[in-house]
């Protein structure tokens, strides 16, 4: 059966969830051979092999931490001349899309970056994507070469599906090139916690009506009742009241949860091309005549300082 | 020596205007107005600021796209930019990311550059890989998605904020940058500058100038096709209630009703 190789994202070893997703999609297309760069590399294989991986190649070497991208294209190169897949699938994070790019002019082939599903075709791999603020749906495939496609966050369930998962040591050579960005520091991001945003089943959002950093804690306390992430929009943030990494819209994390609750948010492009593949929405905003309104499945007109607290109060006493 | 900084920007639709699709499936250019995507000027303010800290630099703004894309030149131009370069060939549509990176990484040569500088991606693709790509072409360094970029001493540095962490790069020139909306604002172009732009030159190339072959370019020579592209349905509307002080009761019902809760 025909080969897909599957980059995986994975933190020292702890496989991140939109790789397992992508392990579901690779699937309607033929056997799935991971590849996990790094450190911790070889941890990952158990729960790659529980969701289907066949083979997992991994490689570590102080070059991956060290120089931005290129080494790990390096070594995506050397799998994929290793296995010669009918396709590449690599999660749409910031750095997985760069990876695949690159690989993608290595190997003389066309990209599609932030697909929200995959399906088998006659002539290779269909991929969906919403497009223009999600207001269109397209259908794409690569034409040119083995097809490259990242995948987003939320696109398909996690399905258990046994398979070998035979670790295998990836034999890479660096290029010239692959020295060429040096990462001098590097600060993790604290955790706070919470889900992370772009994989968590539900989404409290809070933008200008929030107003102010202090008021935060508002729609925090929401989130941690209802186990979700904590999202802002870009007034909010650019504010100065929550930081970037929080950011939902174009210029931010691009979401589609189970559940997104908007409150203070009125409901611009920017911010609606970031969640409006969600599929349950709820708004809470002062402004009736606020476009989030158009997009909502329920809202309130009112006070988020009076609403949020109320909800958060009944989802604890509900929750007992 | 002068520091040669490439601004690479896109003409894009208004992002706020009501965009689609043309009837061969590539972005309709013509019945919606067109504006130098927000992103780029991002990119274009932070090479003014390279600029301005360089003992002596100049600025040229690079696009591909059709007759109109000039504004997104002449908007640069008008920030400050000091020449610009407009690739423009019929042969030229529909092409995708890969056609389009190529074209670039041919005019980005043939201008002579120590730094490329773009947007973190375009308002109507949102792809976001163009500048990894043009950094492979030109078999440069990448030195992506900086929220703060300085260059000296022959070199870039920057700092990325990524998924998982913060991290401090440092690069040889000449290397591909590219730069976020958290980078720093945008100035607006002043009277002078709008005025000043106008005599600044833009120069015109076509493909055989670049000595690309039609057939790696335009909607036939894409890496990729669309097969479909279908307007979402409007969502349902839903339902909307008033606060009368029980508001927060009401949503929590619903979650529940929605196992939410």
């Amino acid at each position: 059966m025909a080969e897909v190789l599957v980059y995986v994202d994975h933190v020292d070893g702890a496989v991140r969830k939109p790789t397992l997703e992508l392990l579901t999609l690779a699937r309607r297309i033929g056997e799935p051979v991971a590849v996990a760069l790094g450190k911790g590399a070889e941890d990952t294989a158990a729960a790659l092999a529980e969701h289907g991986a066949v083979k997992v190649l991994t490689a570590d070497a102080p070059e991956f931490a060290d120089y931005l991208v290129v080494p790990k294209v390096d070594a995506l190169q050397a799998a994929y001349d290793a296995v010669s897949p009918v396709a590449v699938l690599v999660p749409s994070s910031v750095e997985a899309k760069e990876i695949a790019a690159r690989l993608a002019v290595r190997i003389g082939s066309g990209i599609i970056t932030d697909a929200v599903d995959l399906e088998a075709g006659d002539e290779g791999p269909v991929a969906t994507q919403a497009v223009f603020a999600a207001s269109y749906t397209t259908k794409s495939r690569v034409s040119k070469g083995t097809p490259v496609i990242t995948v987003k966050p939320n696109s398909a369930p996690v399905e258990a599906a046994p398979a070998a998962g035979a670790v295998e040591a990836l034999t890479v050579s660096f290029g010239e090139t692959a020295t060429g960005t040096k990462v001098v520091a590097r600060t993790p991001r604290e955790s706070t916690g919470r889900p992370e945003l772009t994989e968590a089943a539900i989404v409290v959002s809070g933008g200008r009506g929030v107003n102010g950093a202090d008021n935060f804690h508002v729609i925090e306390s929401l989130a941690d009742s209802l186990g979700a992430a904590v999202g802002a929009s870009r007034a909010a943030v650019d504010a100065g009241w929550y930081p970037h990494s929080n950011q939902v819209g174009q210029t931010g994390k691009s979401v589609s949860p189970q559940l997104y609750i908007a409150s203070g948010i009125s409901g611009a492009i920017q911010h609606r091309a970031g969640m409006q593949t969600s599929k349950t929405i709820v708004a809470i905003n002062k402004d009736a005549e606020a476009p989030i309104f158009d997009l909502v499945d329920y809202g309130v007109v009112g006070d988020l300082f009076e609403v949020v607290p109320q909800l958060t109060a009944e989802v604890q006493a509900r929750k007992g | 020596m002068s520091l040669r900084i490439v601004v690479c920007v896109k003409y894009v639709p208004d992002a706020t205007g009501d965009r689609h699709f043309a009837d061969d499936l590539t972005v309709d250019r013509d019945d919606v107005d067109g504006l130098l995507s927000e992103l780029d000027e991002y990119a274009v303010e932070q090479a003014l600021q390279i600029a301005d800290e360089a003992d002596d630099a100049e600025i040229t703004v690079l696009t591909v796209g059709p007759e109109d894309a000039k504004d997104a030149l002449r908007k640069a131009l008008s920030m400050g930019a000091d020449k610009a370069v407009h690739v423009e060939d019929d042969d030229l549509h529909g092409t995708d990311v890969m056609g389009t990176s190529l074209v670039l990484a041919k005019a980005i040569e043939k201008t002579g550059y120590d730094l490329v500088i773009c947007g973190m991606a375009s308002t109507d693709g949102t792809m976001g890989v163009l500048p990894a790509i043009l950094a492979e072409r030109l078999g440069v360094p990448q030195v992506t998605l900086l929220s703060e970029v300085s260059v000296e001493d022959g070199s870039v540095k920057g700092r990325r904020d990524g998924d998982a962490a913060s991290e401090q790069l440092e690069a040889s020139l000449p290397a591909v940058v590219s730069v976020t909306d958290q980078s720093g604002e945008a100035r607006y172009p002043s009277f002078k500058g709008i005025m000043a732009a106008k005599k600044k030159p833009v120069e015109s190339l076509d493909l055989e100038d670049l000595e690309i072959d039609a057939d790696e370019v335009g909607l036939e020579g894409s890496w990729t096709k669309v097969e479909s592209a279908t307007e979402r349905p409007a969502r349902t509307a839903g339902t909307i209630v008033k606060d009368e002080g029980e508001g927060g009761k009401q949503l929590a019902e619903f979650l529940a009703g929605q196992k939410f809760i």
